[in-house]
């Protein structure tokens, strides 16, 4: 497949880009911040009125089928603007987990309800402070109705905020071993779930939920039984391709903002812009967004195509982006000089959105060493 | 479709038949590589075979029109024929600065009896060119130089010298960048001019490099003569058909950022030189290197792809070759500091069998000078600033 979008997805693109100018920007979140509040959920229903919420459910369960590559234009353009919302968590994250695990039953009650807005989901994997879905070690002790809960989860994206969580743990084996994870869905009102919200460095929040005693049903298995470990891979690749195309949005949106104020800003009489020193760096950050915009585009589309090598692909890509997004985040404060450091100016804030989204789900130290493992090396 | 799959059958069963097995295996010193010309030297009888094998149904040039001896490839075909040969991991039958930059620029260009002239013997590997640009005082600012050529009548006087032109001592031919009018504005006087390095006047003298081999010369241009039909273009519009072939000389530098047909992946070559502990290399520094390394390669390559794929649908920004040649050369001049280091004190052997006569060392300082030819890496930088960032 050419390396290039379908003008379907060109459309998407620019609409997904007028749409996060007009309804989003930055000054949206600096509001969100000052009220003390996740994000809007005027704005979110107007996404799923936009049918992003659709995107990744097939069409059978109600959704619009239009893939990965399509919606993450819709992620790097909220990227660009730093926009939270449950589109990560809901239409990426719990759409897929969902649709790769769920029996029949599963997926046309949910898909369809997270496609229209009805339900919000969160995704809880982690147990410490490095991504390392295979050390799950939380319990699910088998009961005469079904299952006990006992552990707790950290850093999960959404979880204060979501209706239903869904829950990685263990059935079988120990911290190490892919058999034996099953996947729970637990109302998160349940009782023995307790949800700590904590408030994290971008002017979000994201939980660190508790679970004591807490009873499920039979039924609370999402798919079978110990098998979950796959499905919870799928997913989590599909998640790193999209918080690389957020990664994107980030470092090419402080590009450009960067760019700007390099023929903007004058010093020594003449614009900034014209000093060699700061023209090379920016010609070399520039070329670095250029791989960047690649390797994201052939992740989502091998995500598209079903191919073998998506996960190889899917960790260079969130890699290179961990990388380029560091670059970018502090070539933007250090060009602006002493405004970059300042709450007032826009720029500053992208790098504390950029570092939480490199720790999600595996830095460059993770994916670099799961691609050499894949690689064989 | 289907007749691209009968091409590919076609093109498979010919190269099956057509590529001797010698020529199916990686390239390890330099005198592997096949340049032809008129005093070609050839390693063994299936390296001429290859070449002249291809070079007769035009596939040195795959591209470029038959009549002119090319192959009359359409993009896709060439694309088929391109992953046939790696798929076989062939040799490169030709490298040519002929087909790789003054062809091109015929192309687009020559007169057409200059075309009928000198493009059938490019294909064929007959003769081999040289680039006679740079000057002592003239590198980065090319559009400085000062070579002349004086108008005699019935052909041109040219005085001058040329320095670091590639394989000068071997070429048969030079395409050179000489002043044609010296009262014009810098650019605006420049002709590109063709003639034989037989012709009495022109002395290249080769120049001894880091890398212990002397591919490059500095050349004397003392009252040579250049017939007047052997400008390429309008007189004065040198400079135009000159940036014009640089960027086709970039993408083609750039290009040794990606891996070779048939070159092992670094990790490969970490895993043969380290060996495995646990599945891991052993030293966790290098084991980060390499992996550095091949997340790059990958992003480049991918993004060498996509400029491609971009530039057929017209998107996409002029001026990338830069950005090309800026990072394809950088990498591959990490890709052999790593190399160094896979090795170890063992890497240092200059001379003798075991290290191939230096061949690794060698091809690492090589190296350091794919960010200097075709333009240093900070002139690509400047290119990118001012012309797609539009720093003034
Ligand atoms: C292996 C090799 C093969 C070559 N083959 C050929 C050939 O076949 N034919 C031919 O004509 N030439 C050839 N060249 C010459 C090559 O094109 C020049 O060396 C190159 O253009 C640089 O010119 P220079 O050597 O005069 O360096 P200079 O221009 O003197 O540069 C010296 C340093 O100053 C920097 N610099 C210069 N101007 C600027 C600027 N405006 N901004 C920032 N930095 C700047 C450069 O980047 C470099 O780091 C070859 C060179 C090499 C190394």
């Amino acid at each position: 497949m050419a390396l290039v979008l379908s003008d379907e997805q060109q459309m998407l693109k620019e609409s997904a880009q007028g749409f996060f100018t007009e309804f989003a920007p930055i000054s949206e979140m600096r509001k969100l911040r000052d009220l003390d509040e996740d994000y809007s959920t005027g704005l979110w229903q107007q996404m799923v009125a936009m049918g992003w919420a659709a995107i990744l459910v097939p069409e059978a369960y109600g959704g619009l089928g239009f893939g990965h590559v399509g919606m993450g234009q819709i992620v790097e353009q909220s990227g660009r603007k730093l926009t939270a919302s449950p589109l990560f968590s809901t239409a990426i994250l719990g759409a897929s987990m969902i649709q790769a695990a769920g029996t029949e039953g599963q997926k046309s009650s949910l898909l369809s309800a997270i496609a229209n807005g009805d339900l919000t989901t969160a995704l809880a994997v982690d147990e410490s402070a490095f991504h390392a879905p295979e050390q799950i070690a939380m319990k699910a002790e088998r009961t005469s109705q079904g299952y006990c809960l006992n552990g707790v989860k950290r850093h999960v994206v959404c979880g204060h905020v979501a209706e239903t969580l869904i829950v990685a743990a263990r059935t079988a084996g120990c911290a190490g071993d892919r058999q034996g994870i099953s996947l729970f869905l637990v109302d998160a009102g349940s009782a023995g779930v307790t949800v700590e919200r904590v408030p994290t460095v971008d002017s979000r929040s994201i939980a660190n939920i508790s679970f004591v005693d807490v009873e499920l049903a039979s039924d609370a298995v999402l798919g079978e039984p110990g098998l979950g470990y796959s499905a919870l891979a799928s997913t989590l690749d599909i998640g790193n391709a999209h918080l690389a195309a957020e990664l994107l949005g980030i470092a090419s949106e402080s590009f450009d903002c960067t760019l700007q104020y390099l023929k903007e800003r004058k010093q020594f009489g003449v614009l900034i812009g014209s000093f060699q020193a700061l023209q090379h760096r920016a010609a070399h950050w520039w070329s670095e967004i250029e791989l960047c915009k690649s390797v994201v585009l052939k992740s989502l589309q091998a995500l598209d195509e079903g191919d073998p090598n998506a996960p190889a692909l899917i960790s260079i890509s969130k890699a290179k982006l961990c990388e380029i997004a560091e670059l970018s985040t502090n070539e933007a404060i250090q060009m602006h000089g002493g405004v970059g450091m300042t709450d007032e100016y826009d720029i500053g804030l992208y790098i504390k959105r950029a570092r939480p989204v490199q720790a999600l789900f595996g830095d460059f130290s993770y994916h670099g060493h799961r691609f050499a493992n894949m690689a064989g090396y | 479709m289907i007749d691209l799959q009968s091409f590919r059958d076609d093109t498979r069963q010919w190269l099956e038949e057509n590529c001797p097995t010698s020529m199916r295996t990686p390239v390890t010193d330099t005198k592997a590589v096949c340049w032809g010309g008129r005093n070609g030297t050839f390693q063994s009888v299936e390296q001429k075979q290859w070449m002249e094998r291809m070079g007769a149904r035009g596939w040195t040039a795959p591209m470029w029109p038959k009549e002119y001896g090319g192959g009359g490839l359409s993009k896709t075909e060439a694309k088929v024929l391109r992953e046939e040969l790696e798929r076989i991991n062939a040799r490169s039958p030709l490298d040519s600065f002929g087909v790789w930059m003054i062809g091109p620029a015929l192309l687009a260009f020559g007169s057409e009896e200059l075309k009928q002239q000198h493009l059938p013997p490019i294909v064929r590997g007959e003769i081999r060119w040289c680039q006679g640009y740079s000057e002592p005082n003239s590198g980065s600012d090319l559009a400085a130089l000062q070579s002349k050529a004086v108008d005699m009548g019935d052909h041109y006087k040219v005085n001058g010298q040329k320095v670091w032109t590639s394989y000068g001592d071997q070429a048969d031919w030079m395409f050179c960048l000489v002043r044609t009018d010296p009262d014009a504005k810098k650019q605006s006087g420049i002709s590109l001019v063709l003639f034989d390095m037989e012709t009495p006047g022109v002395t290249p003298k080769p120049i001894k490099l880091i890398s212990g081999s002397s591919p490059f010369c500095e050349t004397f241009l003392e009252d040579v003569r250049v017939e007047k039909n052997q400008v390429v273009g309008e007189v004065n519009q040198g400079w135009t058909i000159a940036k014009y072939l640089l960027t086709h000389e970039r993408e083609m530098i750039g290009g040794f950022g990606l891996a070779d047909a048939g070159a092992q992946n670094l990790w490969e070559v970490a895993v043969g030189a380290l060996g495995l502990e646990e599945g891991r290399l052993s030293n966790s520094f290098l084991r980060q290197d390499v992996t550095r390394w091949e997340i790059d390669a990958a992003a480049f390559a991918l993004t060498a792809e996509r400029v491609t794929d971009q530039a057929k649908v017209g998107q996409g920004v002029g001026a990338t070759s830069a950005m090309l040649k800026y990072y394809g050369t950088e990498l591959n001049k990490r890709r052999y500091e790593v190399m160094m280091k896979l090795q170890g004190t063992e890497a240092m052997g200059w001379e003798g069998t075991a290290s191939q006569d230096g061949w690794l060392p060698k091809t690492w300082l090589r190296t350091k000078g794919n960010s200097i030819e075709g333009g240093t890496s900070e002139v690509q930088l400047n290119i990118i600033a001012k012309n797609i960032l539009g720093l003034g």
